[in-house]
């Protein structure tokens, strides 16, 4: 056993990359100028629909410092394939989900303001914009589609080849138990809702560097991404048609994702494909405005729920109708978050004994919508959190009296959607929850604010999420496109130092730090002889990269794997050196000892004679010590937790005030607690952003985007925030090595149903809709 | 149109002829290469940009470079005393993890600089509409109000 009172597991060490941060020497992609590169500017559509009559490009050609110009119809002559998309999703009839083509740069037809139509390379961005401005598109423009609950059977069709604008209509649960269960109801609760429409908006916006190498006809993509092996996986294999060798894609210091740089991006594909026929690398970097119009949106959910309960507030089904946004193409995972992300989660924390979800994917003439921060469990909580306050207020129970009543209590737990949790206890996080939160206090500080004048709100949230989705062969009899495993490298050096490969990306996580503190503690060694390496295809042996909070749960697996591999061979060394069998040797606090003997030898050494194998079984063992692992998780992990939050409503002007947000969260164990805290402050921050702030609006006739910068889309600022009380309480994992779960997505799902419950519960109302803005909340209040 | 321009960079006269167009961020990032100082946005609403000029806390995106002809500018390269330690702020940004992905960090230390000396010390609510032109999508805030206010009582 390591001496963990030595560990670095569960120390909150400061974290090792903020010096560079810090200090101005991060290397985003924008940062990086490579030798006679040019500048990429993307003509997009000003219109939401339209058909291409032509395309005249002789003005702009002849502007000055521009290289080339390339159209879609460059890209259909080359035969440059599609986006693909990574999930295939089945109608509730068996037969397969409508995928039209996705080309780059528009072919025949835009369907989103912001669909590429040209890329213009120039010697510089200026010169580019201004050639922009010379090409002559004419534009038939057709009628948009740009409104989620009327997208379905519309007049107009996004696509010619998809009736009605449906991409899917699927069904999962038992339906029939549903409605049997619906009969013998004594109380059916109700609600429906939108869940808003967001933009993820990672500060530092999308970037791309492509180059090509003639001398060994190789490419090499520097982009804004989280899985650079997938993108470069879908890049080669779907839509290029280049062999992997040829293509290294490196994924630098990237300046946030959210899930919105999860995906193969067209702007990605067209980069590279021209940069072989200008010569020279090209980089695009985006401005905020194209990253409004052109980033994978999330979120978009217009849904109808319905209750049944027994006399005594025991929840007996659940019916759940949804449409669900994909916008005008499918993005990479568009369509599993409105399935397989959002379906699978809605028993919650609760034994439901039946559930039924129906969800309709819409194209429309909107951008994109994909996994942003959450992705599916968002939505599934907000329903099932929102539902069950309700039922709480219809049953004359007390909130958390009633999710007590139907919490599940014994594990592991089949849920009738197709999750089986391994572990948890809701209870515990809800006591805590309710006590940091001081719930018992809560009728005097309402008596104190009605007072004044204000009305004064207790909501609660209780979600569980489902992270390190898994295993790869289950999720693919459910339409993975992709493996779901993580790969892991540990190269040990002759010193005894260490150099971790990740195929995970940290984009703010902090993997530099934590996965150290892993390494360093199965290896007994100080933590800054490890180095970890993530982003680059060149340098690691293969990833599926960050999302989902997987990292530490999948990626951190494989390197423990790895690390027992390094291990195991490391005994065999220090078997021959202390000549003794090798399974008489323990590994503990960085020596390899002979069990119940004073003999040993330190980690250096066996370190350096793998290297200088002198005294070496050369006969039966290589030199070297360098170890992987790919690792494929047996189940998802479930992070849960109980969020309290408590709100000031002045009904006369509709400002809502958080006096205080709680959050207990269980995310088994945790390797670096600062780092957690912070993951849980940045997601509950979004989560209010969505429940207070933000919101993506398409005119609905036009398909306009009216939210397009950040004048017109409020993302959540320091004075908008309070202070946020966080804590935790651990069921380990049952299922991976560290007992870890993921924390990055879990106060985005969970905040927004605390606050709704909040505010309704201030003003003693049953809707509400998101962003709750003084408007709203003041017409909600009004009544009007 | 072209135009010479002639600053004080971090301590160092710089010179140039720039395209007249330019904006002081592009002109700290691509004609002298101090990359820290980044672009987030392009109507001023962000505060990625912000800088130093002659003592006070600038967005460089909404500003042209000739705007700044003979001003002393300092940037996240030139916040560290001349024996290279950080500055208090940051310091306390690390101590109190008050950054993750780090793209917004060096304009909000910036901006956190300039809002130390306009109060010396700030109470939380103060600090966090002293933030208010500056956007986190990362940290939630909680821990950037933290780290300015334990700068603030070390500066």
């Amino acid at each position: 056993m390591t001496d963990m009172s030595m560990s670095p597991i569960g120390k909150p060490l400061l974290r090792r990359e903020d010096q560079r941060f810090l200090t101005g020497a991060g290397q985003y992609t924008d940062d990086i100028s490579l030798a006679g590169q040019t500048a990429g500017v993307f003509l997009r559509s000003p219109h939401a629909h339209a058909r291409i009559r032509s395309i005249k490009l002789d003005r702009a050609r002849e502007a000055p410092g521009v290289v080339a110009i390339f159209t879609g119809a460059d890209l259909a002559e080359a035969k440059v394939g599609g986006l693909p998309c990574g999930w295939l999703i089945n109608n509730k009839d068996g037969t397969p989900m409508k995928e039209p083509p996705h080309p780059a740069l528009a072919q025949g037809k835009v369907r989103y303001v912001g669909d590429q139509v040209a890329l213009v390379v120039a010697e510089n961005a200026w010169q580019a914009r201004d050639a922009c401005e010379l090409i002559e598109v004419d534009y038939e423009v057709l009628p948009a589609v740009a409104d989620t609950a009327t997208a379905a059977g519309a007049a107009s069709l996004v696509h010619d080849d998809v009736p009605g604008n449906v991409c899917y209509d699927w069904g999962h649960g038992d339906k029939a138990a549903v409605d049997a269960a619906f009969g013998g109801a004594a109380h059916i609760t109700k609600l429906s809702f939108v869940n808003n429409r967001l933009v993820p908006n990672a500060m530092e916006p999308r970037a791309a560097i492509a180059s090509y190498t003639k001398h060994d006809d190789s490419y090499t993509l520097h982009v804004a991404n989280q899985n650079p092996h997938v993108e470069r996986l879908l890049m080669c294999a779907f839509v290029l048609g280049l062999p992997e060798s040829k293509v290294r894609v490196i994924a630098p210091d990237v300046g946030g994702g959210f899930g919105s740089k999860i995906f193969l991006y067209a702007e990605d594909v067209a980069l590279v494909w021209a940069s072989k026929r200008v010569g020279r690398p090209i980089k695009w970097t985006a401005e905020r405005s194209e990253s409004f119009l052109s980033d994978a949106h999330g979120r978009d959910h217009v849904t109808t729920a319905e209750m049944a309960m027994d006399k005594d507030g025991n929840f007996l089904a659940l019916k759940v109708a949804t449409t669900a946004n994909m916008g005008a193409y499918l993005s990479t995972f568009a369509s599993c978050v409105p399935t397989i992300l959002y379906a699978t989660l809605l028993s919650g924390q609760y034994k439901t004994p039946a559930v039924y979800a129906e969800v309709k994917a819409v194209f429309t003439n909107t951008a994109p919508v994909d996994a942003y921060r959450g992705a599916g469990r968002p939505e599934a909580t907000y329903l099932v959190e929102r539902i069950v306050e309700q039922c709480a207020r219809e049953m004359k129970l007390d909130p958390a009296e009633i999710r007590r009543r139907n919490f599940i209590k014994t594990f592991p737990y089949a849920t009738p959607v197709g999750l089986t949790y391994d572990v948890g206890d809701y209870d515990a996080t809800l006591t805590k929850a309710i006590k940091l939160a001081d719930v018992a206090g809560f009728a005097a500080r309402k008596a104190a604010s009605a007072a004044k004048g204000k009305k004064r709100g207790l909501g609660y949230s209780c979600y569980i999420e489902a992270c390190g989705i898994a295993p790869s062969n289950v999720a693919g009899a459910l339409g993975a496109r992709a493996g779901l495993f993580e790969a892991g490298e540990i190269r040990v050096h002759p010193t005894g130092t260490v150099t971790v490969f990740t195929g995970s990306h940290s984009h703010g996580q902090g993997h530099e730090t934590t996965f150290a503190q892993v390494v360093a503690a199965k290896l007994g060694i100080p933590v800054e002889n490890v180095e970890i390496v993530h982003g680059d295809t060149g340098r690691i042996l293969f990833g599926m990269g960050t999302y989902g909070s997987r990292s530490l749960a999948v990626g951190g697996t494989a390197i423990v794997k790895a690390v027992d591999k390094v291990i195991a061979k490391g005994k065999k060394i220090a078997a021959h050196l202390l000549e003794a069998s090798d399974t008489d040797i323990v590994f503990e606090n960085g020596e390899f000892k002979v069990a119940g003997t004073d003999k040993k030898v330190p980690w250096g050494s066996v370190t350096l004679t793998a290297y200088v194998p002198h005294n070496y079984p050369l006969d039966k063992l290589e030199p070297g010590l360098n170890e992987n692992a790919f690792y494929d998780p047996a189940n998802f992990t479930f992070p849960a937790g109980s969020y309290v939050c408590e709100v000031e409503v002045d009904p006369r002007t509709g400002q809502v005030e958080i006096c205080s947000f709680t959050a207990v969260d269980d995310f088994g164990n945790i390797v670096n607690p600062m780092i957690v805290e912070g993951q849980v402050h940045g997601g509950i921050a979004q989560g209010i952003g969505q429940a207070l702030l933000e919101n993506c609006v398409y005119d609905k006739q036009t398909g306009q985007l009216l939210s397009g910068s950040y004048m017109d889309y409020a993302m959540p600022r320091a004075d908008d925030l309070p202070s946020f009380k966080v804590d935790t309480c651990a069921t380990p994992c049952s299922h991976n090595p560290l007992g870890v779960k993921g924390c990055g997505e879990a106060g985005a799902i969970g905040a927004p149903p605390a606050l709704i419950n909040a505010i309704t519960d201030a003003l003693g109302v049953r809707d509400l809709p998101m962003p709750a803005t003084p408007e709203t909340v003041w017409r909600v209040a009004q009544g009007a | 149109m072209t135009v010479s321009v002639t600053m004080t960079v971090n301590g160092k006269s710089v010179s140039a002829t720039i395209d007249a167009r330019t904006l002081l961020v592009q002109f700290i990032r691509e004609n002298l290469q101090l990359t820290g100082t980044h672009v987030g946005c392009d109507t001023a609403q962000c505060g990625a940009c912000t800088i130093h000029m002659n003592g006070r806390a600038v967005k460089a995106c909404s500003m042209l470079a000739v705007q700044a002809e003979g001003a002393s500018i300092t940037t996240i390269e030139g916040l560290p005393g001349r024996d290279g330690k950080m500055h208090p702020m940051q310091e306390a940004f690390r101590d109190c993890h008050g950054l993750q992905c780090g793209f917004c960090t060096t304009g909000m230390v910036m901006a956190a600089c300039q809002l130390v000396a306009d109060n010396p010390k700030p109470s939380e609510a103060e600090i966090r509409a002293g933030l208010d032109g500056n956007i986190c999508r990362c940290t939630g805030y909680h821990n950037i109000v933290r780290a300015v206010a334990q700068a603030a009582a070390q500066m």
